[in-house]
């Protein structure tokens, strides 16, 4: 992963760059699978990899352009990132030991999903039993972000076509 | 693309077997990972592998784009589709409980619905775009 972000970094060619990224996409999901978090780790190799690294081509297409100009002053941007990346890892220190068990989120409401949802649902996928049915309400609004961010580029992509129909 | 012999006979051979798996993966989600948003995923997926194989205009012919525009909307329904029918049975909005006489097969009920309104609509999004971003070019050609 870090030989493919550090290519993808230097790289100047935005297809070299696009290709780049769905293998980082791959090597994510990857970590995902090893996490235990699989249905994660399916949609980041759908997603990530799959769609989004067909669109960027598709998009790469219509720009007709295959190299970015070097940047002038890469300084502020990598300071930005720096000090970003600084602040990030600094919250990580006040987390709790990874796969603590006695961690505030697995003593919240986890161990009910865990020990009621095959109970109360039928349903042994208990990622599937959550999102569906006790998180319904955030999977609709999620549905409807998708919807909106669907409308939202036809409403934009068809206007252009309309307006050159216009003139 | 036209020319790439294999190309076109490896992905008449494949897509099927795409389309297949993102079956597996909708109604098989409650036993094992996926659901409604990696099948809607993989159906679009494998959707737009047929549209960069054999050209958009042949893509377009199967998969029209009102029932694409169709589908983007459906899949928002029928999920809050199912939170009405909670209602209408006399539950709570997105009860699924009242789905069914059994409360847990009623859970599953919703659940089914719900996740098939995901993978509709997350299909029939990732598709248009597709469509839209494909469709540029041809346009601007043309104007």
């Amino acid at each position: 992963m870090v030989v493919a972000v550090v290519a993808l970094a230097l790289q100047r060619n935005l297809f070299a760059v696009v290709v780049l990224s769905g293998v980082y996409s791959f090597l994510m999901a990857s970590v995902l699978v090893a996490l235990d978090a699989v249905d994660v780790a399916m949609t980041e190799a759908s997603v990530g990899a799959g769609i989004s690294t067909a669109l960027l081509l598709g998009a790469l297409y219509l720009c007709g352009a295959d190299h970015t100009k070097p940047l002038h002053r890469p300084l502020v941007p990598l300071a930005v990132s720096l000090a970003t990346g600084a602040v990030l890892v600094y919250g990580l220190l006040g987390l709790p030991e990874f796969s603590d068990p006695q961690a505030p989120i697995h003593r919240h409401v986890a161990p009910r999903y865990l020990e009621d949802a095959v109970r109360e649902t039928g349903v042994p996928n208990v990622v599937t039993a959550v999102l569906a049915s006790y998180r319904g309400y955030d999977t609709l609004g999620e549905t409807t972000v998708v919807f909106t961010a669907g409308v939202g580029v036809i409403a934009l992509l068809r206007r252009r076509r309309g307006e050159k129909a216009g003139r | 693309m036209r020319h790439y012999l294999v190309l076109r006979v490896i992905a008449k051979l494949v897509i099927p077997f795409m389309l297949l798996f993102a079956l597996y993966v909708q109604f098989h989600g409650d036993f094992g990972p996926g659901g409604g948003f990696q099948a809607g995923v993989i159906i679009a997926a494998a959707l737009i592998f047929y549209a960069i194989v054999f050209g958009l205009p042949t893509a377009r012919r199967v998969v029209p784009d009102r029932v694409v525009e169709t589908m983007v909307a459906a899949g928002v329904l029928l999920y809050a589709g199912v939170g009405l029918a909670g209602l209408a049975l006399g539950g709570n909005y997105l009860d699924y409980f009242v789905l069914a006489a059994d409360p847990v097969h009623g859970q599953h009920r919703g659940i089914f619905w719900v996740e098939v309104g995901v993978a509709i609509t997350v299909s029939g999004v990732m598709l248009k775009i597709f469509y839209l971003f494909a469709g540029r070019r041809r346009a601007d050609d043309e104007a």
